[in-house]
C-alpha cells in the first residue's frame, strides 16, 4: 500500500510524537507513505472563517498534488480529513466553481481534476478488511489486558455527508482496530463528542468542561486510556487535563494516546520509540497493564 | 413486534422520569410520529408530545431517537431500529415539561436576542423591497429554518455554556446579516462577536447533521464571521485567532503554533496571556512546544502567490 501522507500542521508542532509515531506505524506495517512537503496547512475551518475561496483554493492545491502522484491522500488528523473532504465536496459540486478554483491554480503548475485521489484518514485505511488482515499480520504484541475508549474527533464523522468513513452517531472502525491489535474496545456515549478544541482561547470554562465529561465519561466506563484520530483532541485531552482535573474537581487522570501510538505499540515498538514519555499525562499505566498480561 | 421505549415524566405524579415500553407492529411507510400518535391514541392516552404538519414543514414533532434529535415525521420508522427498538427521549438542552414535550423558552429568548427581523434604512417602498437572485442566494439556506430546536438540542456547547447563543438562533441573525436589504449589519456583528456569539461555536457540526433542512446553521455561523472579519470588527479573541492562522498559512504555508495563541489572546490582554502560561510551561517541561523556528513548507511561494490572487 502507498499513499501520499498529508502531515498536517500539528504532527509537526505541539505534537510531533504524531509524526513519529505514524511513521513506525506505516514501517512496522509496510505501508509506503510518501510526505507531502508542499501541501499547505487544510485551514482547520478557520481560513474558511475568513474566505471559504482561499480555503477551498489551498486545499484544492493540495488534492491536486496528490493526484498528480497518483496516489490516494491519507490524513492523521480528523480536522485535515474533514476539511480537505469539505473543500472537495464544495468543488465537485459546482462545476463553474471547479473551474474558478482551476483558474487561480494553474499558474503554479497544478490543477485539480477531482475524483482521482481519495481523502481517507488514517484509521479509514485500517479499518477496512485489507487493513484488519494486515494489522492482524504483523502483530508482535497483542495488547492483552488493555481497555481502550476511543474519541473519534468530530470532522471524521460529522457532517456525514462527508464521511463515508463510518456511522456518525455509531462508530465502529476505530474500535474494530483496537480489538485487531488484542484490546478491549470500551463503548461510551462521549466517543462521539466535541473536545472542545476550537474554543479553548475563546471560552476556555466551556471548552475544557467539554473535554471533562468526555474523559470522565470514559473513566466511568472503564476505560484504561483514550485514543484519538486527531492531534487537536489529543491536545485538548491530554495538554490541558491537569486543568480540566481542578475544573471538573476529579483526580483520575488518563492517559491520552494517538491512534498511530497505539497501532504502533501493538507492532512491536517500545514506548520510548513513540515518544509517549512526552506526554502531558504519565503513559506508564499502559506498561503496567500490557506487562501484566 | 417493535419496542418503543419512551422516556416518560409527569412532575405532577412522579418527580423523577423513568422509562416504559411500548409493543407496537409497525406498519409498512410509517413515520416515527405515526408511531407515535399510533401509541398515543390506541395504548396510553396519557403520552405527551408536540405534533402538527406529519410533513417537516411546522418543526413541532422534534424528540431525540435513539438519542440524537430527529423530526419524527420525517423518519421512516423501520430504518430507524435497532436491536427492533426505538428509543423515544426529549430534546436535550431544554427543561422537560412532560414527556417528549420540552421548554422552548431559552431557545425563543436567543433567537429575540438576535433582533430576527429586517432593519432597512429607508421607509417602505410603494411596493415590494427587491432582490436579485444572487442576493437571495445569501439567505436561501437559512430561510429554510423550521425551528425545530433539533440543533439546539444537540448543540455540544449549550451542554456547558447555557449563555451560548445556539445555532438556531446564530442561523437565524445571519438571515439578517446577509441580507442585502438590512441596514444594521455592522451593528448585528458587533453584538454576535461578543461573548455567547459566533466565536464560542466549537465547530463540531453537530448541528449540520441534525439539521432537518438545508440552514445547516454550523455553515452559517461561519457567514457570519467572514462578514464581521470583513466588517473590520476584530478586538475579540475569536477574531483575532481566524486573522492569525491566515496570516501564518500566508507566510509559511503552515499554522505556527507559537505565534497563534499569543496573538490571539491579544498583546495587551494580560489576563489571557497569563491563562496560556500553565499549559506553556507544561508542555515546555516535556519538550512538546513546537519548534522555536518556523520552517515553510516547500514551494511556499506558490502558495503566497494564491493569497496575493485572491486579495488575501
Amino acid at each position: 500500500m502507498k499513499f501520499a501522507l498529508f502531515t498536517g500542521c500539528v504532527a509537526k508542532g505541539a505534537t510531533r510524537e504524531l509524526m513519529i509515531s505514524t511513521k513506525k506505524a506505516a514501517e512496522g506495517l509496510g505501508i509506503d507513505f510518501v510526505e507531502m512537503k508542499s501541501a499547505a496547512c487544510c485551514g482547520a475551518g478557520v481560513v474558511s472563517e475568513k474566505s471559504p475561496l482561499l480555503a477551498d483554493a489551498l486545499n484544492a492545491r493540495t488534492v491536486a498534488i496528490a493526484e498528480a502522484q497518483g496516489l490516494d491522500l491519507v490524513t492523521i488528523c480528523s480536522t485535515c480529513q474533514g476539511n480537505l473532504k469539505k473543500s472537495e465536496c464544495n468543488i465537485d459540486s459546482d462545476p463553474e466553481y471547479k473551474e474558478q478554483i482551476n483558474h487561480i491554480l494553474s499558474e503554479g503548475g497544478h490543477q485539480y481534476l477531482g475524483g482521482k485521489s481519495r481523502i481517507k484518514h488514517f484509521a479509514n485505511i485500517l479499518a477496512t478488511d485489507e487493513g484488519m488482515a494486515l494489522l492482524k499480520e504483523k502483530i508482535k504484541r497483542p495488547l492483552k489486558g488493555l481497555k481502550v475508549a476511543a474519541f473519534y474527533g468530530c470532522y471524521v464523522l460529522r457532517p456525514s455527508g462527508l464521511s463515508d468513513f463510518d456511522d456518525p452517531d455509531d462508530p465502529h472502525g476505530m474500535e474494530d482496530i483496537f480489538a485487531a491489535l488484542g484490546a478491549e474496545p470500551v463503548y461510551y456515549p462521549s466517543r462521539v463528542k466535541c473536545c472542545g478544541f476550537p474554543i479553548i482561547m475563546m471560552n476556555k470554562t466551556a471548552s475544557q468542561d467539554m473535554s471533562g465529561n468526555a474523559l470522565l465519561d470514559a473513566i466511568e466506563s472503564g476505560a484504561d486510556c483514550v485514543v484519538t484520530g486527531c492531534p487537536l483532541c489529543h491536545l485538548s485531552l491530554d495538554s490541558y487535563q491537569p486543568e480540566i482535573e481542578k475544573l471538573k474537581k476529579k483526580g483520575h487522570s488518563i492517559p491520552i494516546l494517538h491512534l498511530s501510538q497505539i497501532v504502533a505499540l501493538a507492532l512491536g515498538y517500545s514506548p520510548k520509540e513513540l515518544d509517549m514519555d512526552k506526554h502531558i499525562v504519565s503513559t506508564l499505566k499502559i506498561e503496567e497493564i500490557l506487562a501484566k498480561a | 413486534m417493535a419496542t418503543f421505549k419512551i422516556k416518560r415524566y409527569n412532575p405532577e405524579k412522579q418527580a423523577e422520569p423513568y422509562y416504559e415500553e411500548f409493543q407496537y407492529d409497525i406498519p409498512p411507510g410509517s413515520t416515527v410520529l405515526d408511531c407515535m400518535n399510533e401509541i398515543k391514541w390506541n395504548l396510553d392516552g396519557s403520552l405527551t408530545f408536540r405534533m402538527s404538519c406529519r410533513s417537516a414543514i411546522c418543526g413541532s414533532c422534534a424528540v431525540k431517537v435513539n438519542g440524537h434529535a430527529t423530526l419524527a415525521c420525517q423518519k421512516q420508522a423501520h430504518t430507524m431500529l435497532k436491536n427492533d427498538t426505538i428509543v423515544l427521549e426529549p430534546l436535550g438542552n431544554m427543561k422537560p415539561l412532560k414527556d417528549l414535550a420540552v421548554d422552548f423558552t431559552p431557545f425563543w429568548d436567543k433567537v429575540n436576542k438576535v433582533t430576527p427581523y429586517l432593519q432597512p434604512q429607508s421607509a417602505p417602498p410603494e411596493k415590494e423591497r427587491k432582490q436579485s437572485p444572487a442576493e437571495f442566494r445569501l439567505i436561501d439556506d437559512t430561510s429554510t429554518c423550521i425551528m425545530c430546536g433539533s440543533c439546539y438540542s444537540d448543540c455540544n456547547v449549550l451542554e456547558v455554556d447555557d449563555n451560548f447563543l445556539g445555532p438556531a438562533a446564530l442561523a437565524k441573525a445571519q438571515r439578517f446579516v446577509s441580507d442585502s436589504r438590512d441596514s444594521k449589519t455592522l451593528e448585528r456583528v458587533k453584538q454576535l462577536s461578543e461573548y455567547g456569539g459566533i466565536w464560542d461555536c466549537t465547530h463540531c457540526a453537530e448541528c449540520v447533521e441534525r439539521c432537518p433542512k438545508p440552514a445547516e446553521p454550523f455553515y452559517r455561523i461561519k457567514e457570519i464571521m467572514a462578514v464581521a472579519l470583513e466588517e473590520g470588527v476584530t478586538d475579540n479573541v475569536g477574531a483575532r485567532h481566524a486573522i492569525s492562522f491566515v496570516n501564518s498559512v500566508k507566510h509559511s504555508g503552515s499554522l505556527n503554533e507559537n505565534k497563534l495563541p499569543v496573538e490571539s489572546m491579544g498583546f495587551f490582554n494580560i489576563k489571557g496571556l497569563l491563562e496560556l502560561v500553565p499549559v506553556g510551561l507544561r508542555m515546555l517541561l516535556k519538550r512538546k512546544v513546537p519548534p522555536i523556528i518556523h520552517k515553510s513548507i516547500e514551494n511556499v511561494q506558490d502558495v503566497r502567490r494564491i493569497f496575493r490572487k485572491l486579495n488575501q
